[in-house]
């Protein structure tokens, strides 16, 4: 475990931007997720770890209604953004994922140019009133990603002949570009060589002064270098959280300590 | 010896083949498959493939060789000035080869005896009214001249038969001993076997290949025959189409060009937009349980044949626009107009374009949907900003290949919008198409070699032309935007 450095992050926020309370997930009769309590940090970077199947990514996506594409899934209980509950009948799942954006696991840039689709979110919800707006919405989101210096010249080339961790970045300007509250990325570097992962791990490092940040990862060294706040899942129950540096240097719970010292998993 | 005995004395040696070579290769083994490079199957397979092959490549040679050397021979029984002329040698021969197969009929038949017709005299006996007691009519009495070269034609078939039987058992034999005498355990029999598969393979797409080049220079060749006696001008720019059989007909392609464009746009017009909604539908929203029922129920409409539909034209869809929309808006009093014919193949197309669609828009990545949700996109700016355009090519490929049918479509024209060759904007008019006039051409009573015949050759290859051009866009559009996803 000497590599693993957890780095002591001041988390400037500790207002939750997330609430979720007893939240449980049905695929048809099967439960997914048994009564998970989290609050998800505002400004702060929340990793979450478990072994494959464990229910982490399901759980990502109850927090945007990705879920809602799947027509025998379920979720029960009550998630809250900003004190409003997302699964409430007025909430339009559109419009709230829109406010909660997601990076997935291998990237999917659109068949477009480079600046087609970081303007697709903006275009769609209208949040430009021209042109000269929108080229501004488009550079700020790239640069956020750390993208821009590499593709300013070639922004109407297509983003699919990007190499693959500059595809990723494509895909975080393309959700930055929406102005979200939360980021959600399901193993955004599981698709990525090291460097490429490196430039995405302190890209996510910067996004956490703008957002809130939600990450699902498989390599622990990564949560440990990236997170100040780990929620460890386990046969889809939410076992142990708290500090990034509390859990990796001394976890509560005896299957935290068993997956982190790897012997489960 | 027939070739169908032939071919089943063939096929038994090989199948005998495949045993042997089996048997003997575990015999060489010492009865330990693990001895040899290949599986005893393999050298069963080399075995019959050595035994068979051979022999059904001759046979084939020799069917194709055998008329024309025999013909050649029988030829000199002819009259000298039937001989110098083409046409009248070939009808002579044909004469020849009925006379002689009569002669086989009456064999069977107990009419006459093998004697009997060695001794046959074409002066003495009626042949034509002994031939036509047994069923085979000639259209004339028989010369003595055809009577001899239809004797000699006789025995030079049964020599050859002979001589064909024994020159091909013989060669499946060898075949068989020689692939016998190679087995060994160090013998590659399982690669052998696999390049012999390989020139299957490559056999089956030569065969396709040449098949396209022989119709291709069939077309051309007559084609040229017609702008021999036709300006090539005339035919490409005239705007008049009115053959006359007795000559000085004017064969021109423009209004056939326009009632074939004229009738794909509108069937185009019906199609796309139907086929393309209902692929996304079926894509996109429908249930699994839906599109389970409603997909083979549209492809049901591809299954049934162009001429019901061309019922469906005439009966149905031509009187009820004649009387809805033609007569009160003054347009025509046409039950057959271009419209018709235009809906009802646009119907008919509507499962070639749904399909391939269907088919396309599911080949679009599951992760870009997702991207574009994630985002807040709505399911249908989902499709129509990145589905869609992730699918294009694809798609225009399949619009184009419904063109491609339209274009070629025949029985539904003829019946839907008649056979007048007319050039007008009125979608109410009877028009017609290149494919109606070629069947109407090619079936009507006069010489094969004039140009009113022949018309239909330049017109068939200026169809060819015509699809060629639009698959050839449609390949050029698929590969130039493909890859947009991957």
């Amino acid at each position: 475990m000497n590599d693993m450095r957890t780095v002591e992050r001041a988390v400037d926020n500790t207002e939750a931007r997330i609430t979720a309370r007893d939240v449980q997930v049905w695929y048809g009769e099967a439960q997914a997720i048994r009564d998970v309590n989290i609050d998800i940090p505002d400004k702060a970077v929340t990793a979450f770890i478990g072994p494959s199947g464990c229910g982490k990514s399901t759980f990502l996506r109850t927090l945007n209604r990705m879920n809602d594409t799947i027509p025998i899934c379920r979720v029960l209980g009550t998630i809250e953004l900003e004190g409003e509950n997302i699964y409430d009948k007025r909430v339009d799942p559109v419009q709230l994922r829109a406010k909660v954006g997601m990076v997935f696991q291998k990237p999917n840039p659109f068949p477009k140019s480079i600046y087609d689709n970081v303007a697709y979110g903006p275009r769609i919800h209208g949040l430009t009133r021209n042109r000269a707006e929108l080229d501004e919405v488009v550079e700020q989101s790239l640069r956020k990603a750390a993208l821009w210096n590499e593709v300013k010249d070639r922004l109407h080339a297509p983003g699919t002949g990007l190499s693959g961790g500059q595809q990723q970045r494509l895909c975080i300007a393309r959700a930055v570009a929406t102005s979200p509250e939360v980021l959600l990325m399901d193993e955004p570097c599981s698709a990525l060589d090291p460097i490429a992962t490196a430039q995405v791990e302190e890209l996510i490092d910067e996004l956490r002064s703008n957002f809130s940040v939600v990450i699902v990862t498989h390599s622990m060294q990564q949560a440990a270098r990236v997170s100040q706040k780990t929620a460890f899942f386990h046969l889809g129950n939410l076992v142990e959280q708290g500090d990034t540096s509390q859990i990796f240097t001394n976890p509560k719970d005896p299957r935290t300590e068993a997956y982190i010292t790897g012997r489960i998993g | 010896m027939t070739v169908l005995l032939l071919l089943t004395i063939l096929a038994v040696l090989a199948a005998a083949g495949y045993v042997l070579g089996r048997r003997r290769a575990l015999a060489v083994a010492g009865g330990d498959p693990k001895q040899l490079h290949s599986l005893p199957g393999f050298y069963g397979w080399h075995t019959a493939i050595l035994a068979f092959v051979p022999g059904f490549l001759v046979l084939l040679l020799w069917l194709v060789i055998q008329p024309l050397v025999i013909e050649r021979g029988v030829a000199a029984h002819l009259p000298e000035s039937v001989q110098a002329d083409p046409a009248a040698r070939q009808l002579a021969l044909a004469d020849v080869r009925r006379v002689a197969s009569g002669l086989d009929v009456a064999l069977s038949q107990g009419a006459l005896t093998e004697g009997a017709i060695a001794a046959l005299d074409a002066s003495a006996t009626d042949l034509r009214a002994k031939l036509g007691e047994v069923g085979v009519a000639l259209g004339a009495a028989v010369s003595p001249e055809v009577l001899a070269a239809a004797k000699d034609y006789r025995e030079a078939t049964a020599r050859a038969a002979t001589l064909r039987a024994v020159v091909i058992i013989a060669l499946a034999l060898g075949g068989l001993a020689w692939a016998l005498k190679r087995i060994a355990p160090d013998f590659w029999a399982r690669n052998r076997v696999e390049k012999v598969v390989l020139w299957l393979l490559m056999l089956a797409s030569l065969i396709a290949i040449l098949t396209t080049i022989g119709i291709i220079w069939s077309m051309l060749s007559e084609s040229i025959n017609f702008f021999r006696q036709y300006p090539i001008g005339d035919f490409f720019f005239g705007l008049t189409w009115s053959p006359k059989f007795g000559g000085g007909s004017e064969l021109g392609f423009i209004p056939l060009f326009w009632g074939t464009i004229y009738i794909t746009v509108i069937a185009l017009l019906v199609a796309v937009p139907l086929g393309l909604f209902a692929a996304i539908y079926l894509a996109e929203y429908a249930s699994k349980r839906t599109r389970s029922w409603i997909k083979p129920m549209i492809e049901v409409i591809a299954g049934i044949p162009t001429v019901v539909y061309g019922l469906f034209a005439l009966i149905t869809v031509g009187p009820f626009l004649r009387d809805v929309f033609a007569q009160p808006f003054g347009l025509g009093s046409s039950g057959s107009s271009v419209m018709t014919a235009g809906v009802v193949i646009g119907i008919l197309n509507i499962p070639f374009i749904s399909s391939l669609s269907d088919d396309i828009i599911n080949a679009v990545p599951q992760s870009l949907r997702d991207g574009s949700f994630g985002i807040g996109a709505t399911r249908s700016e989902t499709i129509r900003q990145v589905v869609l355009p992730a699918a294009l090519p694809g798609i225009a490929g399949a619009i184009l290949m419904g063109a491609s049918r339209a274009i070629g479509e025949t029985m539904i024209v003829v019946m839907g919008a008649g056979a007048a060759a007319k050039l007008s904007l009125n979608p109410f008019e009877a028009m017609t198409t290149m494919t109606v006039k070629i069947v109407g051409q090619l079936t009507g009573d006069t010489d094969f070699h004039s140009p009113e015949t022949l018309v239909a050759f330049a017109l068939g290859m200026t169809l060819f032309v015509i699809t060629l051009c639009l698959n050839v866009l449609a390949v050029w559009i698929v590969r130039k935007y493909r890859e947009q996803y991957e």
